[in-house]
């Protein structure tokens, strides 16, 4: 089912694929990205980063192909496609009264690993800070399990410690359910931090960058 | 019943000019579109009612079919301009127009043969105004609804989208704007069932009474044909509705903004 070669370590497909995937500002982009891999992608607005993100999760037309572990998106059904591969946008919504309405399962939040605690549930949306919402937008978007995270600018609105927090629990996700991470950030250190590939865009082709090593 | 005569009506037009001629010196456009308006209705309802004439002279199911669809395209292009967002090209005319068919052809038929039951059923006496009254009302039903669905999705397109990738299926992502639409177009319907009689007496009623009906039996008219006007809303609304936001998605439950306009 697969044209492209497979993982060389693990003989499987790799986890997400993208094939010629192009969109108006940004492509064909083929890129591989193994269970467990962290890729990072940069530059400047408007240079179609968050277009290649909506692409993938399949919110918007595009020409080429994404698949999951061999399998094409068109194969899954579009709402199991999107909680599969998860895409947490750079403002998030909320659309109930209260923040657990948003939340499917009762299960507990590890609200403390993200710098928040359980009175931030209690509270109406509206009163919430943009840096809290995003925090527990990515616990809910982590709530459905997906083996594909698709991060754009997760950090945006937080304080460095709270940064530090939140690409902690990324990098805990990714080790623990060995999930595939393409991370859009303008921050060249963060991505030294958290990725092993990282990409620049230029004229709407991914150019591989040297990872500097963590200071 | 006390015919009008042509001076009649003149000793009438004879109010509408001097309103006329009193707003012109507050605003002179204002006295224009007064008169303007005035002779459009006295023009457009002689000649519905030339037509109606010879309609009910000539009772053929050809002819009342024939009346009954310009009466369904012309409410249809109607439902079409008064949204702010429709849908492009052919689909923004075909949404109203089908769900005003199906509903008002169907409570309207279905009024004329198990209820009223003349013989001929199509009889134009009875099918025309009876059509005529549930075309007006589901037509704004449909297009108050529409209209809110469409410029809502517009609006919240972002929390739609939040939950389409949250894995929501597209009918659950867009089912509160749905159900907000829906209320808003059945809302003017209720309104006036609420209030008929104690705060408004109903036009159809108070006409039937004006020609000399008995009032009981003009009421139970007017119940007949508020509960139709209801059936109508309801179904049109619905179907409207139901048609229409499955069309702001594609077949991958994307929301396509780019349908409308």
């Amino acid at each position: 089912m697969t044209a492209q070669a497979p993982d060389p370590v693990t003989r499987q497909p790799y986890l997400l694929q993208l094939e010629r995937l192009q969109r108006p500002a940004i492509g064909p982009v083929t890129l591989d990205v193994a269970a467990g891999e962290c890729v990072c992608i940069s530059g400047p607005s408007g240079t179609g980063k968050s277009q290649l993100l909506r692409a993938i999760a399949d919110l918007d037309p595009h020409d080429g192909e994404v698949r999951l572990s061999g399998h094409a998106a068109a194969a899954i059904t579009p709402p199991e496609w999107r909680r599969q591969v998860g895409l947490l946008p750079p403002e998030s919504s909320w659309w109930l009264p209260r923040v657990p309405d948003h939340f499917h399962s009762g299960a507990p939040l590890p609200l403390a690993e993200v710098g928040l605690t359980e009175a931030i549930l209690e509270q109406p949306v509206a009163r919430l800070s943009s840096g809290e919402k995003q925090r527990l937008a990515l616990l809910r978007l982590l709530a459905n399990q997906p083996r594909v995270l698709l991060l754009d600018e997760p950090t945006a609105n937080l304080d460095p410690e709270n940064t530090r927090r939140v690409e902690a629990m990324i990098a805990a996700y990714r080790e623990s359910r060995e999930a595939a991470v393409i991370w859009v950030s303008h921050d060249r250190e963060q991505a030294a931090r958290v990725c092993e590939r990282h990409y620049a865009v230029v004229d709407g082709a991914l150019q591989l960058q040297a990872v500097e090593s963590p200071a | 019943m006390i015919i009008l005569s042509v001076a009649d009506l003149a000793i009438a037009a004879t109010l509408v000019l001097l309103l006329a001629l009193l707003s012109l010196r507050m605003h002179p456009d204002l006295g224009r579109q007064l008169v303007f308006a005035a002779l459009r209705t006295a023009i457009q309802l002689s000649l519905i009612g030339l037509v109606l004439k010879v309609l009910f002279e000539n009772a053929s199911l050809l002819w009342v079919t024939l009346m009954a669809s310009v009466m369904l395209l012309i409410a249809g292009r109607e439902v079409m301009v008064r949204q702010e967002r429709r849908f492009r090209g052919w689909w923004g005319y075909a949404v109203g127009t089908f769900s005003m068919f199906v509903s008002s052809f169907v409570v309207t038929i279905f009024a004329l043969t198990v209820i009223l039951g003349d013989d001929p059923w199509y009889t134009p006496q009875y099918a025309i105004p009876l059509l005529g009254m549930l075309l007006g009302n589901t037509m704004n039903g449909i297009s108050i609804a529409m209209d809110r669905l469409t410029q809502t999705a517009w609006e919240q397109a972002r929390t739609i989208e939040a939950r389409l990738m949250l894995g929501e299926r597209a009918d659950e992502a867009i089912a509160d704007i749905r159900r907000q639409a829906i209320r808003s177009g059945m809302i003017p319907i209720i309104n006036a069932m609420a209030a008929a009689g104690v705060i408004s007496l109903p036009g159809m009623m108070t006409g039937q009474i004006l020609a000399g009906a008995a009032p009981l039996d003009a009421v139970k008219y007017q119940i007949l044909i508020m509960f139709l006007i209801a059936a109508g809303t309801g179904l049109g609304t619905l179907a409207a509705i139901a048609v229409g936001s499955r069309h702001l998605f594609d077949a991958r439950q994307r929301l396509c903004l780019d349908r409308l306009r």
